[in-house]
């Protein structure tokens, strides 16, 4: 296949750009990745190991909970388990990157994948539905959580926290508003409405009911299962002129 | 089935850990490779889309403590009212350090 069927250009000043837009948030990151470098090493890891893993894993949520299943010997299939349970919403955030991911040489698509992480999806979902195509963000964006994530688990297992009570700045709300944020920036119809509200009463009886770090796909599947039965008025069009 | 956390069983473990999420972040677009995006697919992974962060963000109000609803619902209204990111953030970290600070 020639290069120039794959319709998206990455635009390296943009990903400069994304990279210094999410400097601010990563600052934050690098107070988790601290917390994380000290519950690591607590747990009995070895510094550098702490910093393999949060290198290779970066997905800072399933190493805490990692972590805390540590001993002198570890269950292979609960760490599985558990890694994949938490994990499972890269899953649902990849796919909803594909409508513009498909226009990316192969290559290239699945080594901005392995940057994708929360906050930079949040950025890129939200502007998408904005009517905005924006990868670069994955890419530099990706790169500045990283490094923050890096640098952090460095301090955490050297130097241990980095402040004696990080909650008690609210600090641990800092991703959850963040993504609230870019929740609330999106589009906002009647039919999103509507899926917002099953998929906060869907993923609050998946925590309540379900096994444990199910309740973000439950809620994100009930939720789009509302668009896939409710479409906006010209995709409605468009797909009974498929039809026809 | 265990490994023990030797140097050589924390690497294998590591690599396990890494392996996995590896899967859950290509998974997806591996799949969807496989479908046709019609219409109502769309529809379906731009609300879904969306609704991943309601599905995080909801059950982390319910399980928090006072700070943490405080931190979110000061974001929503804030981001309603100014429609900028990062003033709704702050006010909303800024409203979980307070409520932790009074009670």
């Amino acid at each position: 296949m020639s290069v120039a069927s794959y319709a998206y250009q990455i635009q390296p000043h943009k990903v400069r750009q994304e990279f210094f837009r999410l400097f601010p948030i990563s600052l934050f990151v690098v107070a988790f990745g601290a917390a994380f470098g000290l519950a690591a090493t607590q747990q009995g890891l070895l510094p550098l190991e702490a910093m393999l893993m949060s290198t290779t894993v970066f997905a800072g949520a399933s190493q805490f909970a990692a972590t805390d299943m540590w001993g002198t010997e570890v269950s292979v299939l609960p760490l599985i388990a558990v890694v994949f349970a938490i994990n499972s919403r890269h899953l649902l955030m990849g796919a909803s990157l594909y409508p513009m991911l498909k226009d990316v040489a192969p290559l290239k698509r699945y080594g901005l994948l392995l940057l994708l992480t929360d906050a930079n999806w949040a950025v890129s979902a939200q502007e998408y539905q904005n009517g905005r195509r924006n990868l670069e963000v994955i890419l530099g964006g990706g790169l500045v959580l990283w490094l923050a994530w890096l640098v952090g688990t460095w301090l955490g297992v050297y130097f241990g926290g980095l402040l004696q009570d990080p909650k008690s700045l609210g600090l641990d709300m800092v991703l959850g508003c963040f993504l609230l944020a870019m929740a609330l920036g999106g589009k906002k119809s009647p039919r999103v409405l509507v899926a917002w509200g099953v998929a906060a009463l869907a993923s609050l009886a998946a925590w309540k009911w379900l096994p444990p770090h199910t309740h973000v796909v439950a809620g994100a599947l009930a939720g789009g299962l509302i668009g896939y039965f409710w479409l906006d008025q010209p995709q409605a069009a468009a797909q009974e002129g498929e039809q026809a | 089935m265990t490994i023990e956390t030797t140097t050589a069983g924390v690497l294998a473990l590591i690599a396990i850990m890494a392996l996995v999420t590896l899967v859950t972040r290509f998974g997806g677009v591996f799949a969807m490779s496989f479908v046709r995006i019609s219409p109502r697919i769309e529809s379906f992974i731009n609300t879904m889309a969306s609704s991943v962060l309601i599905a995080i963000v909801v059950p982390m109000a319910f399980s928090g403590d006072a700070g943490a609803v405080a931190a979110l619902s000061v974001t929503a209204v804030t981001m309603l009212a100014l429609r900028k990111p990062l003033p709704a953030i702050g006010a909303g970290i800024a409203a979980a350090g307070l409520v932790r600070y009074l009670f």
